[in-house]
């Protein structure tokens, strides 16, 4: 160890970093100020449907609101949350003593606060920020777009090249870096589905690439792709847009699998059940995941056979789905569980992810969907799978890991304040949007009828109080790291396994210089 | 658990009936009640096939649900670290991990048969009795009924007739019972007969939607996708539009009147009467008198009441150089619309005389005083 120096001082430690660690930080940093940023959307979003009228918003805004809301929380806090979760994992899960491709890996980072400070900059430009939805269907984003789209256009491209290039470094560190006798199906399972997740982003964030550069062409080249006036077609767009988009949901739920399937082991005190299983099922879904797409699409008008393929290639998901699920339950079954922040939320995990996946079997049928589609109980199921899926395990992975990352214990009671607050929160938010849902609200309207409005209040809420639980949360992560106890047990968990358990807390600036021997 | 879903299976629609009775004639006896919780059958055949076959998912959900989160909850009370136990140590079994797999599949399988027979009924549109050729623009609908035999058609548009006072920010009048789901002219259909509607756009993608009638369907330009629906109730039943489609995407809703067979052709027979258009020459004082409630109507969505427009979104008229300068030129942008922009070509939606009455408007509104009166027949003459 004594040949390698520690990090540079000031600035010049981030600006110029490759140590994985460091980079880690500054992706998990990035991600929770997006992670407040797009949420403070979301209260907006709330505070205007707390009741019918118009108080706060104009429609207009509203709409940039909601696409902004979604755009900032699936590109700028969930993904390069578990971008950075990797960077700090991956190698210490896999005995290895960085990242493969350390230069790369900073450009990767660098890139996200330029794009995201090019696409929030568009609030400030005649006719506003992008207010087509994140879905961005043409038309409404092409021809009838303010003209800040051309910037949004380029701030997913800066996003998309991040992605890819993170998800090489990934796949090239698993794939050469793993310590002596760690063979593929001795990798810790979150690795697992990093590495699938990898392929999934290599494979769709080129598509979504040249849908925006379609979009471009046809704003400012007087090409018509997506324009059914020059011979082009609307619903090509979604075709594209939704052969990113549905692998880009399996992007973002499939690393969080990867972490509950690390934690409730370890608060089990037993090995995971079905681990090749897993791993199997974990690869079905991303396959899947790219002959699916159109169910997103059941309303557009497609063929009878067209719908019925889609239909039953979604249902198929419902079994590597399922198999997951009673895997983690069979893990706990016959364990020691304890209930430590971490395994509270992976256990509401498990249980709000489940609701999701359910509400998805029912849109997955197409004759029902006919009713389902746009309305709020699609946004309630994507919440439950989203929000109670990635960042619920988002949250377990920072409690999880917190005390090796910083040599500091987190406060368990404020750690289970927190959790049965956002818990309490969520629920209070996103069920009763199941109701207006089926009840016939539509989705992305600043307005309802009156008939909505006591289930709508009880959304904004319960959202106000989740909000407010993410408040809790940012407090015990800097109480931790200012103030939190001193924890230098290489161990933290009674119950954990794996190499990340084997250096010392706080991890070392660098690790695994000699790679350990796994058994 | 397993069994039971069977058995639901089975006795489906019995099953189903019953929940339903004791789900929809209890709580929510009134479909347009607060507390509505479910989706309504509504009034035709097929919506009440898509709500059995949501019921039935709904229990088979309840019950997976059930034994899941069962068997969770058994664990986490009695298999603690508290209790004293020393944990397990198995951690796979190819049997149980086989029926897991391969039970689902079957549950999946038993649902997907009822979903694929409701589908092929849902996309039968053939022998229709009605063709309402239906296109969205931003943000009202037209209706245009067909004929069948190459006969006269007529056409209109239904655009929201909640007053903004209602809902505009700082807003005091109090909101009426249908707030938001009322228009000014509803679309009519006749009970008991098959309407096709064929659905297009002539802007951005919306969708029309009509819970009760088991209708949805995408509007998208440059396609016509159709739907179809027998109501059997007559009534009035209302819906919006389901596509976000720009700023007022929730200020377009439907109302469909279902009305008696009889009572339909003579709505028909007053519509074809009442729809020429009134070629007399007017005086400029009755055309802004006119024009300013069209206008308001039509074109205050984008230009705004004030003629301001939204700046970098939609261009104002007051004082620009369409509103201002040639007669012809501000024709032919109403009449043809802006190709490449959200301007649409409204010859295709407006009738001759109110098409000048909003033109006389906009050139002498908010200080645009050019004093030019546009006559009905000056855009009768500029479409020849």
């Amino acid at each position: 160890m004594s040949e390698h120096h520690g990090p540079a001082t000031g600035i010049q430690r981030w600006l110029y970093a490759t140590n994985h660690k460091d980079i880690g930080t500054m992706y998990l940093w990035f991600s929770f100020a997006m992670f407040f940023l797009g949420g403070s959307f979301a209260m907006v979003i709330r505070a205007e449907l707390f009741q019918p009228g118009l108080q706060l918003v104009e429609p207009a805004f509203f709409n940039q609101m909601t696409t902004m809301h979604g755009l900032i929380m699936v590109f700028g806090a969930v993904m390069p949350a578990f971008v950075g979760l990797a960077n700090w994992m991956v190698p210490l899960m896999i005995g290895a003593p960085d990242m493969a491709l350390p230069r790369m890996n900073n450009l990767s980072f660098w890139i996200l606060p330029f794009a995201f400070a090019m696409l929030v900059s568009t609030f400030f430009m005649e006719g506003g920020a992008p207010a087509f939805g994140w879905t961005f269907y043409a038309p409404l984003s092409t021809t009838y777009a303010p003209p800040s789209v051309t910037f949004f256009i380029f701030a997913v491209h800066l996003l998309g090249a991040s992605s890819i290039m993170g998800s090489i470094n990934i796949i090239v560190t698993v794939m050469n870096l793993r310590a002596p006798g760690m063979t593929y199906m001795k990798l810790p399972l979150f690795v697992w589905t990093w590495v699938i997740t990898a392929f999934l982003l290599i494979a769709a964030m080129p598509v979504l690439a040249g849908a925006v550069t379609m979009m471009l062409t046809d704003i400012h080249f007087g090409t018509s792709f997506f324009s059914a006036a020059g011979g082009g077609d609307p619903v090509m767009f979604q075709h594209i847009f939704w052969f990113f988009g549905h692998p880009e949901v399996y992007i973002i739920i499939l690393p969080a699998f990867g972490v509950v399937s690390e934690i409730i082991p370890t608060f089990s005190r037993k090995r995971l059940f079905g681990y090749s299983s897993m791993v199997y099922a974990t690869a079905s879904i991303a396959f899947l995941s790219f002959i699916v797409w159109a169910h997103h699409m059941y309303t557009t008008g497609m063929p009878l056979a067209g719908e019925l393929f889609f239909m039953y290639a979604t249902m198929l998901i419902a079994v590597p789905t399922g198999v997951k699920v009673f895997n983690w339950i069979a893990t706990m079954f016959g364990g020691a569980l304890t209930f430590e922040t971490p395994m509270l939320f992976c256990i509401a995990f498990v249980f709000l992810f489940t609701l999701g996946g359910l509400t998805g079997v029912m849109l997955s049928l197409a004759p029902v969907d006919f009713a389902y589609h746009d309305s709020y109980f699609v946004v309630a199921h994507f919440h439950y799978t989203m929000v109670a899926g990635a960042i619920f395990s988002m949250s377990a992975a920072v409690y999880y890991w917190l005390p090796k990352w910083s040599g500091k214990m987190y406060n368990e009671t404020m750690g289970k304040v927190h959790f049965w607050v956002a818990f309490i929160g969520f629920n209070l938010t996103f069920f009763p949007q199941h109701f207006v849902g089926l009840a016939g609200m539509p989705r992305r309207i600043p307005d309802y009828a009156l008939q909505f409005a006591d289930f709508n209040m009880m959304s904004s809420i319960g959202a106000f109080i989740y909000g407010f639980a993410q408040l809790l949360f940012l407090y015990n992560v800097v109480q931790t790291i200012r103030k939190g106890k001193v924890n230098t047990d290489e161990k933290t968990w009674e119950g954990a396994e794996g190499l990340e358990w084997t250096v010392p807390s706080p991890a070392p600036f660098h690790t695994f210089s000699t790679p350990p021997t796994v058994k | 658990m397993y069994l039971s879903t069977n058995q639901l299976k089975k006795r489906r629609f019995p099953a189903a009936a019953l929940a339903l009775s004791t789900l929809s004639t209890g709580a929510i006896a009134d479909p347009s009640s607060r507390w509505q919780t479910n989706l309504s059958p509504g009034v035709t055949e097929l919506g009440q096939e898509v709500f059995d076959l949501h019921m039935l998912v709904v229990w088979i959900c309840v019950a997976i649900s059930v034994a899941v989160f069962g068997v969770l909850l058994y664990v986490l009370i009695n298999h603690t670290k508290a209790s004293g136990r020393t944990p397990a140590t198995f951690h796979e079994s190819t049997v149980v991990e086989l029926m897991w797999t391969i039970v689902p599949a079957l549950i999946l399988i038993a649902i997907a048969v009822p979903a694929t027979n409701t589908l092929i009924k849902l996309y039968d549109s053939s022998d229709s009795d009605v063709d309402i050729l239906v296109t969205g623009y931003q943000w009202k609908w037209k209706y245009e009924y067909l004929s069948k035999d190459g006969g006269e058609t007529f056409s209109f548009l239904s655009i929201l007739s909640t007053p903004a006072d209602q809902f505009e920010i700082g807003a005091t009048a109090e909101k009426g019972e249908n707030y938001l789901l009322e228009v000014d002219e509803p679309l009519v259909i006749p009970v008991n007969k098959k309407v096709r509607f064929l659905v297009t756009s002539a802007d951005v993608l919306h969708a029309w939607w009509v819970p009760a009638l088991s209708v949805k369907r995408d509007a998208v330009p440059g396609y016509i996708n159709d739907a179809w629906t027998i109501p059997q109730k007559e009534g009035i039943y209302r819906g919006q539009c389901a596509e976000l489609c720009g700023k007022d995407h929730g200020f377009m809703p439907i109302v469909v009147k279902v009305v008696s067979e009889k009572e339909y052709e003579e709505w028909v027979a007053s519509k074809l009467s009442s729809s020429k258009a009134d070629l007399t020459e007017k005086s400029l004082d009755e055309l802004v008198a006119s024009g300013e409630a069209l206008y308001n109507k039509n074109c205050s969505g984008c230009h705004a009441v004030n003629g301001t427009g939204i700046p970098g979104v939609f261009p104002a008229l007051k004082g620009s150089s369409i509103a201002l300068g040639d007669v012809n030129a501000h024709i032919d942008v109403v009449v043809n619309g802006a190709p490449g922009t959200a301007m649409s070509a409204y010859g295709a939606q407006i009738k001759p005389d109110e098409l000048a009455a909003i033109i006389t408007y906009e050139r002498n509104a908010w200080g645009n005083n050019t004093g030019d009166a546009v006559q009905a027949s000056d855009i009768v003459n500029f479409n020849q």
